[in-house]
Order: structure tokens, then sequence, then C-alpha cells
């Protein structure tokens, strides 16, 4: 059965149904009580784990300010047979425990030969648009998904984000969940009973047969505002979210580029060295056969996120940027073909 | 210097594994001079007693987190001698198939939670394996292994924090050595002992000998027993420097003062110290060491027999192991 349920609560729910299936599930971070020792009337004022302390007592723990320590300890708890939840609070904080994702999470399994699993999530908000300024706003998923060993996933929508969360507890690898702040409110169709969704699957939103737009997280409802409009203008769009950065499903992609024939990359993220150019650049290897116009990249530019409304509202690509961006490419195709027949 | 309460297999136990390190080690520095090994190796010489004191106090599935000067560790911990030697020289049958190195050298099934190439990057390992225990409810005590260099880590004082605050089975041993890399205490430590650092934050703490092995086993045992029964971390700060340099090949231990390793060998030989207790108090008879420094320089002989003889990984290795599935 489905009902309609918000982004937040879809989190929340793959933890408490996580929690119930398997006892090894610990949840922990900054705040995830809300009062460590408290009664429970405190509790966390709004995220996902608010009142699951009182459902599963001694399995969910507030941390000191303490990255480095608690997200190690994921590590080694992971390593000795546990399955923690860590809550990062924003993505920006991996800045004071890089070591420990960098160094420690992701290159246990490998530096010991495969005698250890590393099964966790590192829970992470990111993303702009709450007037938090540089230090709360980021959308990083590309420095981690640059690094192996990590799986990198960025849900858009509440259905996607509880079932890939679900996949995410019960893999064995150490897994970043990028939750998008100015998500958390938007709501969808969601399962009641447990689901997976395959991490490394990538998910068709719009099918169309002129211009494949990929998007991530936020920038997938941007990419289907694009594509509405655009159909007024007789452009048909298929929209992509790959759902997971990595691992990247490259085959739907190239699937879908094979079949429009133009690609445009819609990403909040910084544009170099980023999941938007990786992605171009992946197209342009292994399907160039089939461009038929250049690969537009809609990307946040390359400065840190803004404070201020004035300029954060014109920081992060906007449904106009994608359809200036596929009216682009698509034109550039149909002026070619008119110069070479 | 007492025994501690000791008894006699417990000290030739002790005098063994010491031994045993200090064998592997030289072994090590030997061979590395001879250009047989890869990479950086930083070796135990001189901190013997430490480890094998504290180790002695663990129990075989008890977890330690190491550092990257971890083989003496490893060998308290019960790895493997052959495996150890076969991932130092790179080689299919090391600990971790020659893909850690010395700086990586781990064992789960002994425990042995890794050596680490970053400072103090271990210890919130330790802690999480202490997690795990508590939340188990299987009665395991983790140990954190950190140098006084890597004390200076933020990663070592959240950690502190964070045992503290949810009363973890852990326990930090400091390896005061006198050195990070060639820096010595005196110019990077503030404050002179990093057992009030833990004190600071409600973790009980001891400064002990670490030359001594039946002190750092005495400390090391009541610490042990308080994670096991449910009290919470502590920290033992063991001081004892390394005879060697930071790192073989690359330190010829010029900051050290003339004649300061010296002396070291002639006044705090842990190995030494043992022995002449052992002997002065007729514990054991000097044929008794005797045979057993003849055994573990065997062992190390074919633990370096058969890493020179065994196999190189295989280039498919590559790409294994990097995930459990992607």
């Amino acid at each position: 059965m489905t009902r309609i349920i918000s982004y937040l609560e879809a989190v929340g729910e793959a933890l408490e149904q996580e929690l119930w299936r398997d006892p090894s599930v610990v949840v922990f971070g900054e705040d995830n009580i809300g009062g460590t020792g408290c009664d429970g009337t405190l509790g966390n004022a709004w995220g996902p784990t608010k009142g699951l302390h009182e459902k599963f007592p001694g399995r969910i723990f507030d941390t000191p300010i303490t990255e480095s320590a608690f997200v190690g300890a994921a590590v080694g708890a992971a390593a000795t047979g546990l399955r923690p939840v860590v809550d990062l609070l924003f993505v920006d904080f991996a800045g004071v425990c890089f070591d420990q994702i960098l160094n420690q999470a992701a290159k246990l399994r490998y530096m010991v030969g495969g005698k250890a699993r590393v099964p966790l999530v590192l829970r992470a908000m990111w993303g702009a648009g709450m007037r938090r300024g540089a230090q709360h706003s980021q959308a990083l998923y590309p420095i981690f998904a640059h690094i192996p060993g990590l799986k990198v996933v960025v849900p858009a929508t509440p259905a996607d984000a509880k079932g890939l969360m679900a996949a995410a507890i019960r893999d064995d690898d150490p897994v970043i969940f990028f939750e998008h702040k100015m998500l958390y409110f938007t709501r969808g169709e969601v399962a009641e009973q447990p689901y997976e969704i395959p991490l490394g699957q990538a998910r068709i939103v719009r099918p169309g047969s002129d211009c494949t737009v990929v998007a991530i997280g936020r920038m997938v409802a941007e990419a289907m505002a694009a594509a509405d409009e655009l159909a007024t203008e007789g452009i048909d769009c298929e929209v992509v979210d790959p759902r997971t950065i990595s691992p990247l499903d490259t085959a739907t992609l190239y699937d879908s580029v094979r079949r429009t024939g133009h690609l445009v990359v819609a990403d909040e993220a910084n544009p170099r060295c980023g999941v938007a150019g990786d992605i171009a650049s992946l197209v342009a290897e292994n399907v160039f056969d089939a461009l038929r116009g250049p690969v537009r990249m809609v990307t946040a530019p390359h400065a840190p996120t803004p404070f201020t409304p004035a300029l954060e509202d014109a920081y992060a690509p906007t449904a106009e940027h994608i359809a200036t961006a596929v009216r682009a490419t698509v034109s550039w195709s149909k002026s070619k073909e008119h110069a070479t027949s | 210097m007492a025994n501690e309460g000791l008894g006699r297999d417990q000290l030739i136990a002790a005098y063994r594994t010491m031994r045993t390190i200090r064998e592997f080690e030289e072994r090590v520095h030997e061979r590395f001079a001879a250009g047989e090994l890869p990479g950086a190796v930083h070796l135990y010489v001189g901190q013997e007693a430490v480890a094998a004191g504290v180790c002695a106090a663990l129990a075989d599935d008890d977890y330690i987190a190491s550092t990257h000067r971890g083989h003496g560790h490893a060998i308290a911990k019960g790895c493997d001698l052959t495996g150890m030697m076969a991932e130092i020289y790179g080689k299919s049958t090391g600990l971790c198939g020659g893909k850690g190195g010395s700086m990586h050298i781990a064992d789960f099934e002994r425990g042995m939670l890794g050596a680490n190439g970053v400072a103090a990057g271990g210890v919130p390992l330790a802690c999480g394996a202490a997690l795990s225990a508590k939340q188990r409810e299987s009665g395991q005590v983790a140990v954190a292994f950190v140098g006084d260099g890597g004390a200076n880590q933020g990663a070592f004082a959240e950690s502190l924090t964070l045992a503290s605050v949810w009363q973890l089975p852990v326990v930090f041993v400091v390896e005061d050595n006198g050195y990070a890399q060639s820096t010595g205490t005196r110019f990077h430590l503030g404050g002179r002992d990093i057992a009030a650092r833990a004190e600071a934050v409600g973790v009980p703490a001891v400064v002990v000998d670490g030359y001594d092995f039946a002190a750092v086993h005495a400390a090391a045992t009541d610490a042990v027993a308080r994670a096991r029964a449910g009290g919470g971390p502590s920290l033992v700060e063991c001081k004892a420097q390394r005879f060697l340099g930071h790192m073989e090949g690359w330190d010829h231990q010029a900051y050290r003062g003339a004649g300061e390793v010296d002396a070291l060998w002639a006044e705090h030989d842990c190995m030494r110290l043992l022995t002449d207790r052992l002997l002065a108090d007729g514990t054991v008879e000097r044929a008794e060491l005797t045979e057993v420094d003849r055994a573990v320089r065997a062992a190390v002989d074919v633990a370096v027999e058969q890493a020179r003889a065994a196999p190189e990984p295989t280039v498919d290795q590559l790409l294994a192991d990097v995930y459990v599935n992607y």
C-alpha cells in the first residue's frame, strides 16, 4: 500500500524498518536523540531520527561534536559486526573528519586484502537554497565519488530516498547518503512496506526522444519543469536520474544518449572535476558516434554558495538554465544537418 | 622492579613475545638494509615491553588498533610471523595479500584491526570496536595504540571524549617514544604527560615505565579489567624510547644527542632488564632462555625464507576487494 509522505519521513521510515529488520543496525550522530539521557520528551527537533530512541532504546545515540571520533567509530564498529548509520548533519562537516572517510572507511577492506567489510551509511544533508551560507550548502558528492571504496547515493524523491536508504543499510560497503535539505519537505507516493532500490540503477523519470537530460538530486524536478516547457516547443526530453553517483549506471545513460543523440547534464555541484564533467566525458568516450550535438553541462558556478537570497537564488541551476542548454544542443544539431544536407 | 604477582609461565611467555618482536624487527632492519624490502618500514626495537605487556592483558578475541609502528603490536596479539613477513615483502601469502604492507598489517581473526598510515587514525576505529563489543554484550575490550606524535591529533582528543561520554570498553595506550618523526617531545608536546589530557575529560590515566614489562602489564590489566567490568575507558601512558630511527632507510637520527642511543641500550633495554630479573630471582635458568632465543630465531628464519620464496600477487588482484560488490 502506498501513501503520500515527505522525503524526510521516507528516510525516517527506512531507518525504522531497517532497525526492526536487523538488530546489528545502530544509529548515531549529533542530536539524533536530541539530548542524551533525556527522558525522550525533548528529542531531535525535526530530523529523520525523531522518536526512534523510544522505539529502539539503546540503539540510537547522541554524540559529542567529535566527527573524527564518531565517524571513525562507525568504521571500527562496522568492521566488527555492527551496521552503523551515522549522521554527519551537513556534508560540509566532512571537512573535519575526512581522514576517517578517505583513509579508513574507503580503504580498510582493500588494505587488508578483502578480509574486512565496512557496512556503514554516512548520512549527510547537502545543497543550496536554505540561506545557510558557504559552509552548510555544498554539493560535495563528486569528492566522495572520486574515492574508490565508497558508494555515493543522491536520491531525488521520497520513494527513492526510502528504497535507497534500505539498500544502503543492507549494503556491505561504506555508503555516503546525500539528503538534499530543500527536498526534505517535498512529498510523494511511497510504499508502506520495506523495499530496496538497488544501488547503481538509474531511473528514467520521463522518456523522450530528442535530448537526454541527466539530472541529480534537486535538479530532477528542475529538469522535469524544463521538459514540460520544452514539450510545448516540440522538443521531447528524456530525463534520467542516476540516483547513485558511484556506482554509476552508465548502461542506462549510454542507451538513452544512443536514442536521443543529445546530452545535457544538470548538476548542482561546482563544475570543475565534477559529476557533470565525468558523465560528459564518459559519454564522449563511449557513445561519441551517437552524439548529434555538443554535450552541455548546467551546474553551479565555480564559486562558494553565497548567503543572501539575492545571490543564492542565482547560484543553483534552474529549469530555465536547463531548457536553454537543451535548446542550444538540439538546435546546433539541426543547423548542422541543414548545412550538410 | 617487582614481578607484580606474575607467574613463571607468564614471564617466560612475555620473554618469548618480546624476543620474537626484537628478532623480527632486527631481521627486517637487516633485510631492508640489504635492499630486499620495498616501501616504508617503522621498527619497534626498544618498545617491546609495551606491546607485550598490554597484549598479555588481553583475551584472544579482544581488539587492538595499531599505528604505523605496528609490527610489535601484531606479534604480541598473535599474528602469524610468516604472514607478517610475507606482507612486508609484498607477497601474495602476506596477511593482506600484499596490498597493505608494513603500515597496514592486519589480522581480524586475531583481533588485530590494522596498523595505520595516519597518526592516530586507528584510535577512533578502536572506539568503534569497543562500541560494537558493548552493543553485542560480548565482553570484549579494544585497545587503541597511539604515539606521542599521534596524541596531538584531533582524532585522539575527540576519541577520549567520545569514549568517556559513551563509557566505552576501550583502553588508550600512549607510547611516548620520545619523538614524532624527528621532533623530540620537548618540542612538540604541550604539557609533560599526555595522561593529563585523558583525566581532563574524565578518563582515568596512569603513566608507567614502558621498559618494564611488569609495570606495563599491571597497568594494562587494571585498565582492561575496568573496561570489561563496564567501568569505561582508561589510558595507560608508557614511556619507552625507540632505539632505531623513525623509518628504515631514511633516518640517521641526527636529531638525537651524542651517545643517546648507546645510553638507551646500556640502561633501558627492556630485553636485558627482563632477562636480568628472571635470572636474578631464579625464575628461569639461562639455558631455558637460550632455548627460547633459538626457537624464535628459527621461526623468524622460516618467516623470511617463506616470504622470499612466496609468489607475487597477480595483476588481477589490483581490482579485487575494492568493494564487496559494485
